[in-house]
């Protein structure tokens, strides 16, 4: 057990260092200073308050999205379908934080909670049809992640607003940001979310590893026979894995909708905070504690690598090819791990 | 001496446990050499050490007496060395040649070529007297053949030493018989094998020596013609094991299990238990003798609500459970050891004690208001680790890294421990030492003795015969046949389960 602990803390280390060395590689290839390069990484990472408090502020979804990837993981499910569960859950905040009036202790937890609900039910729908109908999720929940960018986009522009590419602001009762964080990191765009995000990760620690809840579910995703021998309901517990991952997804759309830029506008694309999301949730070991620490990871390089053209001259491009890269090994050592214990299990 | 294999001295650790200490065993060419051991002795880490697949920390490993380093299965398939895994590793959607040629294709121009490849593994078939189809798909072939198909995979690869880890365990008598057989056949042709297996009887009828190691340590190699059951038994145990059942007769009372008319398709609609009639009462063993197949599973799964069934009842004290959810059948009193400890007992990735509570674990005091007391489950599985012997490092410790016997003492434990109202035994003792054995029979007549009602399910005529009070012979999905132990022998049970009529009285 020990052994595995170490393992666990140890492999996504190495990936991380060798994912580095990789991107110092191609940066010297093309005739940059990696050591200036990094710099330029730290510097716009944690340079100064306000760069910590962007950090901050990207970190927050990824913990959220990292945990629906990893919640549904530890259940022996794949969650590609983060990105549209993010997507329903912006939209679900940001209508209702334009549309209804009410007290801040209503209006904000019924927007986030309104997120949460909706992502839970973009979730429903691979779970329900994987426990009725043995359709696999992966290919539900990328179909599903087409469905709400269009549907999306479509209700931001005639539902929400008059022809326009993005909704009004959101309520000041509705909102996440926060004038005491932006006055202590110059203005950065760093919200109250963090704490929601935080909390969400003692959640879903507690439900894993504390609950009858947590306790059923991992045992359906080891061994559906056994679990139906011990009278668990596979069905239920197959759908209810997707339901809440869905809602971790749901509200890290509302941490945007509601904290980062207070609207909605029509996305040409997906964001990507979904499928970062999974790279979180690998590097995180799929645990609570790993999650956190790895979206901070990923925060950092998102938000630091927008430094590294201005202060180190490496073009954008490289730099996108270098978080890649990290991204590349990170996930790759851990998904090869992933498919060793599949394998191992379905032999038997 | 010209020994093909030498294992000597050999230690292998895990974390919290030391599997081998000290172990030498030296196989001769064209020998069969059983390996015997309690359950945990370490006998398949043994063997894994053999096939590659764990190092060990200490000793020495000579192949035709030079030294070898073998380091991962591929070596030991180059030095002749093929294994037959207990728990088998067949691709199931794929046929048998498709299975035995898997990582070593015959090619043409970088084209797999199957029918070539189908030639050569049906000649190697008929030569042992395998009788194994080499088009077949192994999903629609038997557990029998499953297991020839992978002897016939290491031959194809060209063993000179085979290791059969428990082969038996989940064969037939009939099949038993044929693998003898085979085994003959392959020692004729101037193979050698390794046989682990908890049967003495098959020891002293196949092998001609035996290396017996107790808690990992290698205690003794004797000459099968020159020692008995019972020596071997003590040598393994350390202590003599009486092979009697103790019981006195049994007092049957109200009746617990009635199952009527009862008819049940299997998973892919075959009709496989066709008007089952049944009854055990309070305070009796009753078995069920049959060959599989006979719909023996299929009765088991209905009752335990793992499987619809069609039409017929099933009662519990009068109550009818018919087509009640697994849960709710559980709450009725009523427990399963199951047949495929693998598939149904045991949730492989949690740890032993999470596994002791996986019928429980939703109650008080493992859990209070959906909130998972740790210290109670962890307390309760050491009290049944410590009361049902199940060899582990720790209750922490993952089921998986379990000995097949100690898996199934814990789930035995399990079941038993909560002292449902009617038992149901599948095959309880399959894969568990002749210790564990003595052990569980006293258990099921004890739980009897309670006023329990037990039904057992086993293969094993030994068993049914033993521990019964009633024994019920199923064939082709119906009951055909009653009989009392002491009125019936091996013969006259032979003869039912093969479907012949009974005409002396006391059938139902
Ligand atoms: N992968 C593993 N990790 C940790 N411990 C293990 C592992 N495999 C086996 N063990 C331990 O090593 C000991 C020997 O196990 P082994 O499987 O060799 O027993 P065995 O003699 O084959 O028993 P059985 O007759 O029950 O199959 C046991 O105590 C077992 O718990
Ligand atoms: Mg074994």
């Amino acid at each position: 057990m020990n052994s595995n602990r170490l393992f666990n803390i140890l492999v996504p280390l190495i990936s991380v260092l060798i994912g580095l060395f990789a991107g110092a590689l191609i940066m010297l290839g093309f005739g940059y200073n990696p050591i200036t390069g990094y710099v330029a990484l730290w510097n716009g990472a944690f340079g100064d308050l306000y760069y910590f408090g962007e950090t901050i502020r990207q970190v927050t979804p990824y913990i959220l999205t990292g945990l629906a990837v990893a919640f549904a993981f530890r259940t022996g499910l794949f969650n590609i379908g983060a990105e549209g569960q993010v997507i329903v859950g912006w939209l679900a905040a940001v209508w209702v934080g334009t549309t209804i009036e009410a007290p801040m202790y209503i209006h904000l937890p019924l927007a986030i909670i309104a997120a949460a609900a909706a992502g839970a039910l973009w979730g429903f729908i691979p779970g329900l049809l994987k426990a009725t109908r043995g359709v696999h999720e992966v290919i539900i929940t990328i179909m599903l992640n087409y469905t709400a960018l269009y549907s999306a986009n479509a209700i931001v522009r005639n539902v929400l607003s008059d022809n326009e590419d993005k909704t009004p602001d959101v309520a000041a009762t509705a909102s996440l940001a926060s004038e005491w964080f932006q006055n202590m990191t110059f203005f950065s765009r760093m919200h109250y979310g963090i704490f929601i995000a935080l909390f969400a990760a003692v959640i879903m620690w507690f439900l894993i590893e504390r609950t009858t809840i947590g306790y059923e579910l991992k045992s359906v995703g080891f061994n559906q026979h056994a679990s139906k021998y011990a009278g668990m309901s596979v069905k239920r517990n197959i759908i209810l894995s997707m339901v809440i991952a869905g809602a971790f997804a749901g509200m890290a759309g509302s941490m945007e909708g509601l904290g980062t830029f207070g609207y909605m506008s029509v996305q040409s694309g997906f964001n990507n905070l979904g499928f970062d999301g999974i790279a979180v949730a690998l590097l995180g070991a799929n645990t609570a504690l790993g999650v956190v620490l790895a979206a901070l990871l990923f925060g950092t390089l998102k938000v630091g690598a927008l430094n590294m053209p201005t202060e180190a001259g490496v073009p954008t491009e490289l730099v996108d090819i270098i978080i890649a890269l990290i991204i590349f090994f990170v996930a790759s050592s851990y998904i090869i791990r992933w498919v060793i214990l599949r394998f191992k299990k379905e032999e038997k | 001496m010209d020994y093909v294999v030498e294992m000597l001295n050999i230690r292998k650790e895990f974390p919290g446990v030391v599997a081998n200490d000290n172990v030498t065993l030296q196989l001769k060419k064209g020998e069969i050499h059983a390996l015997l051991g309690e359950n945990g002795a370490g006998k398949s880490t043994l063997m894994n050490v053999l096939f590659g697949l764990y190092a060990p920390e200490k000793g020495q490993i000579r192949v035709n007496g030079e030294e070898a380093k073998i380091t991962d299965p591929n070596v030991a398939n180059e030095l002749g060395i093929g294994m037959v895994h207990q728990h088998f590793m067949l691709v199931e959607p794929f046929t048998v040649t498709q299975n035995i040629i898997l990582g070593s294709e015959p090619t043409t121009f970088g084209k797999i070529n199957l029918r070539k490849a189908e030639q050569e593994v049906q000649a190697l078939s008929d030569r042992y007297g395998l009788k194994v189809d080499a088009t077949a798909r192994i999903r629609d072939i038997s557990v029998g053949m499953q297991q020839r198909v992978e002897i016939l995979k290491t031959l194809y690869r060209g063993a000179e030493v085979l290791i059969f880890d428990e082969p038996t365990a989940v064969l037939t008598p009939q099949e038993i018989t044929e693998l003898m057989q085979i085994m003959n056949a392959l020692t004729d042709e101037g193979k050698s094998i390794i046989l682990i297996t908890h049967k003495l009887k098959e020891i002293m009828e196949i092998s001609e020596r035996c290396t017996v190691i107790r808690k990992g340590r290698g205690i003794d190699t004797v000459n099968v013609a020159d020692t008995s059951v019972t020596e071997l038994a003590s040598l393994m145990v350390g202590r003599d094991v009486s092979f009697e059942v103790e019981k006195r007769p049994s007092e049957p009372e109200e009746t617990v299990l009635k199952v009527r008319d009862l008819v049940v398709k299997d998973s892919r609609k075959v009709e496989m238990v066709k008007g089952m009639n049944l009854e055990v009462r309070a305070g009796e063993i009753v078995g069920v003798a049959g060959v599989d197949g006979n719909g023996q599973s299929e009765l088991i799964e209905a009752i335990t609500g793992l499987q619809k069934s069609e039409s017929g009842n099933i009662l519990v004290r009068d109550k009818e459970i018919t087509n009640l959810s697994p849960r709710k059948v559980t709450e009725s009193g009523i427990g399963h050891i199951p047949q495929d400890r693998h598939k149904y007992g045991l949730v492989l990735d949690y740890t032993i004690g999470e596994n002791m509570v996986l019928q429980t674990y939703y109650k008080k005091p493992y859990s209070k208001y959906k909130i998972l007391n740790k210290k109670e489950i962890y307390k309760k599985a050491n009290a049944l680790i410590e009361e049902y012997d199940v060899r582990t490092p720790s209750a922490y410790t993952k089921a998986s890294a379990l000995s097949g016997g100690n898996q199934q003492k814990a789930i035995i434990g399990r079941e038993v421990d909560r002292s449902p109202d009617l038992l149901i035994a599948a095959q309880p003792t399959r894969g568990l030492d002749v210790g564990a054995i003595e052990f569980i029979h006293k258990r099921l007549i004890e739980e009897r003795d309670k006023g329990k009602a037990v039904l057992l399910i086993s293969f094993e005529l030994d068993e049914i015969l033993d521990v019964s009070d009633r024994i019920a012979v199923m064939f082709d999905g119906k009951n055909v046949a009653e009989v009392k132990p002491d009125e019936t022998d091996e013969n006259e049970l032979g003869l039912l389960m093969a479907g012949s009529k009974k005409e002396k009285a006391g059938g139902k």
